[in-house]
């Protein structure tokens, strides 16, 4: 998790934090479920359930955020001189 | 005896689990675009997060924690793979190239596309 927090911090680009985002939260929903089994508290997977749920949805707004407000170019000067 | 059996498969696969998301990890921090990045993300999503899981129900039994389990499951392959697409047709509509052979490395690749040509 800390190194999907790295690629979210230094990553060069929108999309690479977006992604990074997406794995920090699917790593985040099991978490939550081997929380629960390890707590002996099953009603931590109804919270995963939720949190798989919102972290999909909130990657796609802010996907379609970034596609049609043309915010997607974002790259820095020193990754395109090649 | 069973439940030895059990317990040896499902600490099986939370092992092989966790050895596939470091492994996608590490992808993520070290391929060099967002596209191969993309790549190694979705071997998170599958392999780690199924076997993950996998070991969670041998460890539940056949209760009701198990239905949660496949729903987890399920709502993971739904949506790993959209999320993917989206990600991969906004970055190219952003203007992210691909990455491709720098100029100077292109000759240890000229092997392979004459053999395959001729």
């Amino acid at each position: 998790m800390s190194l999907a927090m790295t690629r979210a911090l230094m990553g060069p680009t929108v999309y690479d934090r977006v992604l990074a985002v997406n794995t920090f939260g699917t790593k985040t929903v099991l978490l939550i479920a081997a929380l629960g089994f390890l707590t002996e508290r099953p009603e931590f997977l109804d919270l995963s359930i939720v949190y798989a749920l919102i972290n999909f949805i909130g990657t796609i707004a802010v996907l379609k955020f970034f596609e049609y407000r043309d915010l997607g170019w974002t790259r820095p000067p020193e990754a395109g001189s090649e | 005896m069973t439940d030895l059996i059990l317990e040896v498969l499902s600490w099986m696969s939370i092992l092989g689990g966790l050895f596939f998301m470091i492994v996608g990890t590490i992808g993520i921090v070290r391929m060099p675009d967002v596209y191969t990045r993309l790549h190694a993300a979705g071997m998170t999503d599958t392999m780690g997060a199924g076997l993950l899981l996998l070991g969670m129900c041998f460890q539940a039994g056949l209760t009701l924690v198990l239905v949660r389990l496949i729903l987890i499951y399920a709502f993971l392959l739904f949506t790993s793979p959209i999320s993917t697409h989206a990600l991969a047709s906004a970055a190219l509509s952003g203007g992210v190239e691909p990455y491709t052979v720098p100029a100077d490395r292109a000759g240890e690749f000229n092997s392979l596309n004459g053999g395959q040509n001729s």
